[in-house]
C-alpha cells in the first residue's frame, strides 16, 4: 500500500479526525457529570471556609445543608428579589461579571448559622492582574465586622498575586469592618508593607501582587456597595 | 519513510531481551548525556513557567510523562500508516486528544490538582520534546523501544524541572513542597526571601547553572571549537 498517495492520505486524515473527535466527546460528556459535581462541591467548600468550616469534597454537602440556612438574591439596587428558575447557589457571580452589565447581575448572599449566632458570606467576583479572580466574605451578625475571608484566582502570578489564596492573606480581613459610623467606606487593599496596624479599613497587600492585591480591593468595594442596603435594613432590624 | 539516525533500530531483530543494553541506554541517556532540557534545549518555555513551586513541577512531570507514553506508544503503532506528507499533523492531533483527555480526567477524578496546573496542561501540547521524540524516535521504532524512549526522556525532563523548582521555592518563598522549611528565626535575624527567584529569568539562569555543573562534570559534552 502506498501512504504517500493522495488520496490515502485524505482518507487516513479523515479516519484520524473522527476517531480522535469522536472519542474526546465520547469522553468529555461522559466525565461532565463527576466534573460538575465537582465545581458544586468546591463552590460549597469555599462558602463554608469563609466561616471558617473545614469540609472535604465528601462532607461538603452534607455541612452546607446543616449550616447554611437561607439563601437570597439581591439586585443591582439592593432589594431582595426571587427570579423564577434561579437559586443563589447556581449563580455563578464570576460568570455574570464577565458577561452581564452591573445592572443585570443578581447578588447572592448565603445565610449561615451555628448554634443560634448568624454569618452573612457574600460571594463577589472581579479582575486580578492576568485574569478573574473571586472569592467569599463573610460577616458577623452586625454586618459590619469581617468573619473570614477566601479569595482565589485563575491565572495569577505564582508566588505574588496568587498568594490572595492563600490564609495569610485571607486572615488579614479578619475584624476589619466596612462601615465607619454609618457609612459605607468598604476595606482598601493597600500597597504591600504599608502600616495598617489598628486601621480598621485597611488591609496590608501583597508585596509584588499589587495589581492583584488592588483588584481584590475593588472587587470589595464594588461589591459590597450593593449589599449596603440590605445590610443597614437587617442591622436597623436587629437593633 | 523517515530520515532519522535512527531508522537503523528498526531491523533490529525481535529476539533482543527487553531490557538489552542499547534499551537500557533509551532510559538512561536522557537523564545525563541527552537531557532533553540541558542538552537539547527543548521544552524550556514549561521549564520556566511552573518551576516556582515544587508541587506544579511534579505534577507537570507526571502529566508530561502520561501524554509522552500515550503519544509514543501510538505513533509507533501507527509509524507505517502515517503518510509521511501530514505526519507532523497527524503527531499534533495525536498529542492534543491526549493532553485533553489528560485535562478531563484529572478534572473529574483529581480536580485538587488540575486546579493546581490550571492552564499548564494544556501547554503540554506546546512541549517540543514530545513532537521531538515522536519525529525522531517513535516513528522510525517499535513501541516497546518508543515506549522506553518516552519514560526516559520524560525522567529527564522531569528530574531538571523539579530540580529547578526546588531552588526557586526554596529561595523564592522559603518552602519546599508547600511546606515551609526555612525557619522563622532565620527571617527574625534578617533573612529575606528573594524575589527574584519567583520571576522568570531565575528559571533560565537556574537552567544555565545546572547546564554548566552538567558540563564542567560530564567533558565529553563540550563541544571543540
Amino acid at each position: 500500500m502506498d501512504v504517500n498517495k493522495n488520496s490515502y492520505t485524505f482518507t487516513f486524515s479523515a479516519i484520524l479526525v473522527i476517531v480522535v473527535g469522536a472519542s474526546l466527546a465520547f469522553v468529555a460528556e461522559g466525565l461532565k457529570p463527576l466534573q460538575k459535581e465537582n465545581v458544586r462541591l468546591e463552590k460549597m467548600q469555599n462558602i463554608l471556609a469563609s466561616v471558617k468550616v473545614e469540609a472535604t469534597p465528601d462532607e461538603a454537602a452534607a455541612k452546607f445543608e446543616q449550616y447554611i440556612v437561607e439563601q437570597v438574591m439581591l439586585d443591582n439596587d439592593g432589594n431582595v428579589v426571587s427570579p423564577e428558575g434561579l437559586t443563589a447557589f447556581d449563580i455563578d457571580v464570576v460568570k455574570e461579571f464577565k458577561t452581564l452589565d452591573i445592572e443585570k447581575r443578581n447578588y447572592p448572599l448565603f445565610v449561615f448559622e451555628d448554634n443560634g449566632a448568624r454569618k452573612y458570606i457574600v460571594p463577589m467576583a472581579g479582575n486580578g492582574l492576568w485574569g478573574p479572580i473571586w472569592g467569599f466574605v463573610a460577616f458577623e451578625g452586625d454586618m459590619n465586622t469581617i468573619y473570614g475571608s477566601t479569595f482565589d484566582h485563575k491565572t495569577e502570578t505564582p508566588g505574588l498575586g496568587a498568594e490572595i489564596n492563600q490564609p495569610f492573606f485571607q486572615d488579614k480581613f479578619i475584624g476589619k469592618t466596612i462601615f465607619d459610623g454609618s457609612e459605607y467606606v468598604s476595606v482598601e487593599v493597600v500597597k504591600g508593607g504599608a502600616d495598617v496596624e489598628g486601621k480598621s479599613h485597611m488591609v496590608d497587600g501583597i508585596s509584588g501582587g499589587t495589581i492583584t492585591s488592588k483588584g481584590v480591593g475593588e472587587m470589595m468595594q464594588r461589591t459590597l456597595n450593593v449589599y449596603v442596603p440590605y445590610f443597614k435594613g437587617n442591622q436597623k432590624a436587629a437593633l | 519513510m523517515s530520515e532519522t539516525v535512527e531508522a537503523t533500530a528498526v531491523v533490529k531483530e525481535p529476539k533482543e531481551p527487553l531490557f538489552s543494553s542499547k534499551n537500557k541506554r533509551l532510559l538512561s541517556d536522557p537523564l545525563n548525556d541527552d537531557n532533553p532540557i540541558t542538552i537539547q534545549v527543548l521544552g524550556i518555555c514549561s521549564a520556566l513557567a511552573i518551576t516556582v513551586q515544587v508541587k506544579q513541577a511534579v505534577v507537570m512531570s507526571l502529566s508530561v510523562l502520561v501524554v509522552m507514553i500515550g503519544a509514543n506508544l501510538i505513533v509507533s503503532w501507527l509509524r507505517n500508516l502515517i503518510p509521511s506528507r501530514v505526519r507532523i499533523i497527524v503527531q499534533l492531533v495525536i498529542v492534543a486528544a491526549l493532553v485533553i483527555l489528560v485535562d478531563q480526567v484529572l478534572k473529574a477524578y483529581l480536580y485538587d490538582v488540575s486546579k493546581q496546573l490550571s492552564v499548564f496542561v494544556g501547554l503540554i501540547i506546546t512541549n517540543c520534546i514530545i513532537m521531538g521524540r515522536l519525529e525522531a524516535f517513535a516513528l522510525a521504532n517499535k513501541p516497546w523501544p518508543s515506549f522506553l524512549d518516552a519514560v526516559g526522556n520524560a525522567a529527564g525532563y522531569g528530574w531538571i524541572l523539579i530540580a529547578v523548582a526546588v531552588v526557586r521555592e526554596l529561595f523564592g518563598s522559603g518552602k519546599l513542597y508547600g511546606f515551609q522549611v526555612i525557619p522563622d528565626a532565620f527571617y527574625d535575624f534578617g533573612y529575606f526571601n528573594n524575589g527574584l527567584m519567583i520571576l522568570p529569568p531565575m528559571a533560565l539562569i537556574t537552567v544555565g547553572i545546572i547546564i554548566w555543573v552538567q558540563r564542567s562534570r560530564n567533558t565529553k559534552l563540550i563541544e571543540e571549537n
